[in-house]
């Protein structure tokens, strides 16, 4: 009996002992509700609402930091990702989103550069076209035959002329 | 005193440059050689006058005046002499001062060159250079004086140059410091390097508003802006990796480049600055595009103005600023103004400047380098538009909107690989003309080598497509720049009889600026490397732990020993941990992230500890950490794949500059020596 007593007071102080071990460790390692890094992830897709361009994973000002902590809550609590950045844009408005939301006046950020690439696109393009056609040496374009010397002088040639005009030039 | 001198020269040297635009305009005008004359002697005089001005500054800096506003927000007592130097560009009105500075400098070279074949030229470009310098000597004078001081009038503080009725001149007992983020050494240079790539294609631009002006239609402007582009060029990318570098070392977010609105607007003229060069080339072996090269060095000068203006003012952050702002406007109108008067020159001028040269293949080397260009104006039509939109959106929303890093990899991304494609084909390609089978011929042997480039990262277990792909042309690139070397050695092998070395160097000295193109492109390739690490391969944690304890992070275990909290003899607390990086379970390094707290500005920096190698980096930043106990601590831990890679390629990039502006053939300057100045080329 006192045995088993003892057996069973070991136990129970080796267990306690352990959990107190463990406790420090667990807490560092993960803390009590989501890690720092998934903290982080959601931090990251939005920007700090006081410091311009800085996303809130990056940003070292005690705010930052509060909303990391808002962040760890809403997670805690089971909110998605989704949800957590239209918490913050319904608090801050738009601009805590790296990049403005695909709605209203908003579309033009992304319609714009497109327009451009393609406009200039098909202008290079049907620009070249012209200009090849408008060219006088025909049989260039087509494959070339003959030997290609539009210029009747070669690159060294001309690098050469280009050297003894620059040599001249300095004097 | 000194104050009174700095301004006094700096308004001296304001009255000399109008008299010098308005001499050389008027002497050109009415062909009064006299007067270009003594408008070249007013560009001459400006330099010494603006020297004398910032030396000034420089000296209420070391002397701890105090009284001076602009010394008080950016110096303190204790700060080292190097830092206060560096000081003078640490805020908008002594910024504004050097960039003027730099550039009078740049005027006063300018005008020692021989002019003689290029008379014509001559007074505009003074015109252009002094009405730079004027513009911003007028925002130094009379918007952002750096000499304003400190008056007590009637128990109120007053800012003022001149001494108000019944004022005392009062000084703070020590001044603000500079901002602690601007402590760094790659900060100390990043900003001369800026200014340098900024001031100096304002030299370019001068060359080619001339130009027009005259009406000569030739390259001599090409010509004889080349140089100050190609260094131009050269500050400018240097300025831009010093300023990643120090966000790498300093910003402590584990990266380097986060499409800022003030690093957008560094890279922006970097951008058409580089078009520039391509199209330059273009016109000097084709005499083609003649119109581009002007075009963009107009686009260049501009994003220049803008560039100078935003990267100080920070007045774009909000239209609000803006309109608050005195100087906001003033620039804008300046830049229109320059902007549409360049641009109605140009179109005065456009039929002169068109070219007879036809386009014959869209594989010459001419259509190739043209892709690129139009590449490079993509990219800077999305980051300007990228930098302006929130502006825009809260003009016509009232709402202010973020365009970040997502916005500009989209295109970003693409365009990069573009630029690698071309950069396959392009050394292959000749001028005028060149056929797909002809390319085919060329492209096979580096294709196959290229395909290591895809084999060694499948083996690896990377399972990216974008990234494989990436990698793949990278080595593409390579392959095709070692057989195209390796190729030309064994012609003139077969053709002379000399030992390796010499060939080496002889396929080198024969095409100098062809192989420096080498060099930087191989360079860019580089840098492309580290880009492709870091935007796919990078991965990060963070953990609280304690003295003893571990954290893990792809092949590599950090294990905090202890952390160290100290003051400095300059002012600083620091919090430096001591961190083990283990990797097999061997300890491999010892880095010490820190924190450092500057007393005097009241704001702290975050300090990575880096094990850098050629592979990776480990990247840990000390977030947080238990003061009083000091047994634990938060740690941000990045891994950065193949980032050193961005640093060499800066460096291979800087030797190919250099190597392109070596003297023109050194075994023709040798024989010349021997045989007297008019030794001809062999």
């Amino acid at each position: 009996m006192v045995t088993e007593i003892k057996k069973t007071s070991w136990v129970a102080a080796l267990s306690i002992l352990l959990v107190v071990c463990l406790i420090p460790a667990a807490v560092y390692a993960q803390g009590s509700g989501p890690s720092d890094d998934e903290v982080n992830a959601v931090a990251k897709q939005l920007y700090c609402p006081v410091c311009e361009n800085i996303p809130l994973d990056a940003c070292g000002t005690t705010a930052c930091e509060q909303w990391r902590g808002v962040i760890r809550d809403r997670l805690a609590e089971g909110w998605s990702e989704d949800q957590i950045k239209e918490y913050f844009v319904a608090q801050y408005g738009d601009r805590v989103l790296a990049e403005p939301p695909r709605e209203g006046f908003n579309w033009v950020v992304y319609i714009v550069p497109m327009v451009i690439f393609v406009g200039g696109g098909v202008l290079f393009i049907t620009g070249i076209k012209r200009w090849r056609d408008s060219g006088q040496d025909r049989t260039l374009r087509r494959g070339g035959k003959k030997v290609p010397e539009p210029d009747k002088l070669s690159d060294d040639d001309i690098k050469r002329v280009e050297e003894e005009l620059l040599k001249r030039s300095k004097g | 005193m000194i104050a009174e001198i700095g301004f006094g020269s700096l308004f001296i040297s304001l009255i000399i440059s109008v008299y010098g635009v308005i001499a050389a305009i008027y002497g050109e005008r009415n062909h009064q050689r006299k007067w270009v004359f003594s408008a070249k002697q007013a560009m001459r005089l400006v330099f010494p006058l603006l020297t004398l001005s910032i030396g000034s500054l420089i000296f209420l800096i070391l002397n701890n005046n105090f009284e001076v506003v602009y010394v008080a927000s950016v110096s303190s007592i204790n700060m080292p002499v190097y830092l206060k130097i560096t000081a003078i560009w640490g805020g908008q009105a002594g910024s504004m001062l050097f960039w003027s500075w730099l550039l009078a400098g740049f005027g006063f070279i300018v005008t020692f060159r021989k002019w003689d074949r290029d008379q014509d030229f001559l007074p505009w470009v003074i015109a252009i250079c002094l009405g730079t310098i004027a513009f911003f000597v007028v925002l130094n004078t009379f918007f952002e004086n750096p000499f304003v001081r400190y008056w007590q009038v009637n128990q109120e503080i007053v800012q003022s140059f001149v001494h108000p009725p019944g004022g005392i001149q009062v000084a703070p007992r020590n001044g603000g410091g500079l901002n602690p983020l601007l402590r760094h050494p790659g900060m100390i240079i990043h900003p001369p390097m800026q200014y340098l790539g900024f001031v100096a294609f304002i030299v370019p631009y001068a060359f080619a508003m001339a130009s027009l002006i005259t009406g000569r239609s030739d390259d001599r402007w090409i010509q004889l802006s080349r140089p100050w582009a190609i260094w131009a060029w050269l500050f400018l990318s240097l300025g831009l990796i010093l300023g990643a570098r120090w966000a790498y070392d300093v910003l402590g977010w584990g990266g380097y480049w986060g499409w800022d609105p003030v690093e957008n607007s560094a890279l922006m003229p970097w951008l058409s600055g580089t078009a520039f060069l391509h199209a330059v080339l273009i016109q000097e072996k084709r005499n083609m595009f003649k119109q581009w090269p002007i075009v963009l060095i107009i686009v260049t000068y501009n994003l220049v103005i803008f560039g100078t203006f935003l990267t100080r003012s920070g007045l774009l952050s909000s239209v609000h600023s803006f309109a608050r702002s005195s100087i906001g406007p003033i620039f804008l109108a300046f830049i229109a103004l320059t902007f549409i008067a360049s641009f109605w020159l140009l179109s005065s001028r456009w039929e002169k400047f068109k070219s007879r040269q036809v386009l014959t293949s869209f594989f010459s080397k001419e259509a190739l380098i043209l892709i690129t260009i139009i590449l490079f104006l993509g990219m800077l039509v999305t980051t300007f538009w990228g930098v302006i939109f929130p502006n825009i959106s809260e003009l016509v929303t009232g709402q202010k909107v973020t365009v970040g890093p997502p916005f500009y990899e989209r295109v970003a991304g693409p365009i990069l690989g573009g630029v690698l494609v071309i950069m396959v084909i392009c050394p292959l390609a000749v001028w005028s003309f060149v056929s797909f089978k002809h390319l085919g011929k060329l492209l096979w042997k580096p294709f196959i080598v290229s395909l290591l480039g895809v084999l060694l990262p499948i083996y690896g277990g990377l399972t990216k497509v974008p990234a494989v792909i990436a990698f793949w042309l990278v080595a593409f690139v390579l392959a095709v720049n070692g057989f195209e070397f390796i190729r030309r050695t064994r012609l003139r092998r077969r053709s002379q009889s000399e030992s390796l070395f010499q060939t080496i160097s002889g396929v080198f000295q024969r095409n100098k600026r062809s192989y420096s193109a080498i060099i930087i492109h191989v360079g860019m390739v580089f840098m492309a490397l580290g880009i492709i690490g870091i935007e796919f391969f990078q991965t990060e944690t963070q953990g609280t732990i304690a003295e003893g304890q571990e954290l893990q992070l792809a092949s590599y275990t950090m294990e905090y020993e202890q952390l160290d909290i100290f003051n400095t003899s300059d002012d600083r607390n620091v919090a430096r941990a001591v961190i083990l990086v283990k990797k097999d379970g061997q300890v491999i390094d010892e880095i010490y992230p820190r924190r450092d707290f500057y007393y005097d500005s009241n704001q702290q920096v975050t300090i990575p500890g880096v094990r850098s190698t050629l592979v990776d980096d480990f990247y840990t930043i000390l977030v947080d950490w238990k003061a009083v106990t000091s047994e634990g601590a938060t740690f941000k831990v990045y891994h950065n794949p193949l980032v050193k890679w961005l640093w060499i390629g800066a460096w291979t990039i800087i030797l190919g500059v250099v190597v392109t502006s070596l003297p023109d053939n050194r075994s023709t300057r040798a024989g010349s020596r021997t045989r007297g100045r008019d030794g001809h080329r062999n």
